[in-house]
């Protein structure tokens, strides 16, 4: 059988292979060497080795860019599990009304990070208004204001993983732990969570992964303001490649670090939750 | 016992039903603000509408004449459409043959589309900008193409897990029947797969139809844009902000995605928890 699908790999590969490198490969390599290059067009490059990463780390508002990022992202992670991990454990505990809840959670999922922005701008000036107050003046309300914003958009995601994960989990391993005496604390640390580690590890690695690539609610929400102090990794590199002229190179650069930044962390954490799951 | 059990269970649905009425109520607020006087929005956001600041529907009009925001919600859908419907059949046509046929080239796209799935939007945002308009897909059409090359990873590997669960026999007894591959593929292996085509499209349709950065960058922005893009550009374009219209611009997008999510809902639900135990 394999040897007659084999002739038409043309058909099959094809279209998507053509696109692929279209669309990845070729930008992807082309981003590699251009981050050793100096450039303003891909016409004019000129090799000049590390120069442009050298340029990058020395960048006051990149490694502020970071901090701020990396702090956000560990707020949110924590919030946004927590809570969707309690809301999951209410919600798969018989709750009268249960289906609505879950689709209303879920439904700010759908929308937009530019249109949620935009909406959370007019609340959170609509509250601060009224103590002479607005969002762009200080990093504090940014940086908060981001974080209700990405937790109000993805808990009901994370929410929909865990109670899928919490019903796979049989009832009787709950029940026989009960029946040895174990309080609804303990049953929760040895065998609900234990039981869990699946999709624990896939929510950490995406509530960790989306935090690092945060950009469309970073642009409409705070566009950076005050003075860049909430402009996060990705929205400094969008700045550095478009708004500051004959830096592009560094911006390639700063992209190839936030590539190995964004892959290293999500295999990290992938090997650290990985070995705490257990079989069933 | 039970009817303990019982009461906790009415307490937490009213202390969730408080909880949820918060969750909506920012769309409320947006929506309220629609029909008020561009003045009266960043004065008074939480006042009812009154006949004071009540201005009807000239908001919306100002949103669909001005800035063009029906072009730009077609233009999405084309896009979203599109690109959906031809990851859908390329990649699921990718999956299965690299799944099928087992040797070292296949299983090296295969790594090659998992790592394409981890590497964020602004490693390739430059460069792939200059790729398309060297190659002019700088249009809706254009895009579809840069859709199905940025998006096939994720595609390609759902698709690979439920390929991998197919029993072979089915598609060997089609084969000795004599079906071609390709007759093989969309009468037999395609009809199997409708639960994972209906959760990679609908992964798919939330991520293309938000997404912001790629058709900024990519799209002709003189001759086209997307809902997205007209907001952001409403709110950064020079001179006064028009409040109004960016309210009424934002209920014009919400509208759609309300309608499909109330509309699917089971699927969206399941298609998120299926794409998760995938990853």
């Amino acid at each position: 059988m394999e040897k007659s699908i084999k002739s038409y790999f043309p058909i099959f590969l094809g279209p998507t292979f053509l696109a692929f490198i279209i669309g990845f490969i070729v930008p992807f390599l082309m981003g590699l060497y251009l981050s050793l290059c100096d450039f303003r067009t891909a016409a004019d490059a000129k090799f000049i080795g590390l120069g442009n990463f050298v340029k990058a780390f020395q960048d006051g508002e990149f490694l502020h860019a970071f901090v701020f990022t990396a702090l956000f992202t560990l707020t949110t992670v924590i919030l946004i599990n927590v809570l969707a991990f309690a809301v999951a454990m209410v919600l798969t505990n018989n709750v009268p009304g249960t289906n609505i809840f879950r689709t209303t959670f879920f439904m700010p999922n759908l929308i937009g990070g530019i249109v949620l922005g935009y909406i959370w701008q007019l609340v959170f000036n609509g509250i601060l208004s009224r103590y002479d107050l607005a969002l762009k003046i200080s990093a504090k309300f940014g940086f908060w204001g981001l974080v209700v914003v990405i937790c109000w958009q993805q808990i009901g995601y994370m929410m929909i993983i865990y109670i899928a994960g919490l019903q796979s989990i049989p009832s009787s391993l709950n029940e026989a732990a009960a029946i040895d005496g174990a309080n609804s604390w303990q049953r929760l640390w040895s065998v609900t969570i234990p039981n869990m580690m699946p999709s624990i590890t896939i929510c950490l690695f995406l509530t960790l992964t989306n935090g690092f690539k945060l950009f469309d609610q970073n642009l409409s929400l705070t566009a950076g303001e005050p003075m860049k102090q909430t402009e996060m990794l990705a929205l400094n590199i969008f700045n550095t490649f478009y708004s500051r002229v004959g830096y592009q190179g560094v911006g390639q650069a700063k992209a190839v670090i936030f590539f190995v930044l964004v892959v290293a962390l999500g295999l990290i954490q992938l090997k650290m939750t990985r070995s705490r799951e257990v079989q069933q | 016992m039970k009817q303990k059990k019982a009461r906790k269970g009415w307490i937490a649905t009213i202390i969730l039903t408080i909880v949820a009425v918060f969750y909506v109520s920012p769309l409320f607020v947006v929506l309220m603000n629609s029909f008020k006087k561009k003045a009266f929005i960043n004065l008074e956001p939480f006042n009812l509408p009154t006949a004071r600041n009540w201005i009807g529907v000239e908001n919306y009009a100002n949103s669909i004449e001005k800035y063009g925001f029906l072009q730009a919600v077609l233009w999405t859908l084309v896009i979203t459409v599109g690109s959906v419907v031809v990851i859908l059949v390329c990649t699921s046509m990718f999956a299965w043959f690299i799944t099928r046929v087992n040797n070292k080239a296949t299983k090296f796209l295969y790594l090659l589309c998992v790592f394409s799935m981890v590497v964020p939007f602004q490693m390739v945002m430059f460069t792939l900008s200059l790729v398309t308009d060297r190659l002019r897909l700088n249009t809706p059409w254009g895009l579809i193409v840069i859709y199905l090359g940025f998006g096939a990873g994720l595609a390609v590997f759902m698709f690979c897990g439920f390929v991998k669960s197919i029993p072979i026999e089915i598609e060997e007894a089609a084969m000795i029947d004599g079906c071609t591959p390709l007759r093989t593929f969309f009468s037999v292996v395609l009809p199997i797969m409708k639960p994972t085509y209906i959760s990679v499209g609908i992964l798919e349709t939330m991520w293309i139809w938000n997404d912001f950065l790629l058709p900024y960058l990519t799209l002709d922005l003189n001759k086209y844009s997307t809902i997205s893009i007209v907001i952001q550009r409403m709110q950064g374009s020079f001179g006064r902000v028009d409040m109004g219209a960016i309210m009424a611009s934002l209920v014009l997008a919400v509208i759609p995605i309300i309608i499909f999510y109330l509309s699917c809902q089971k699927y969206i639900i399941k298609g998120v928890a299926a794409g998760a135990v995938k990853g």
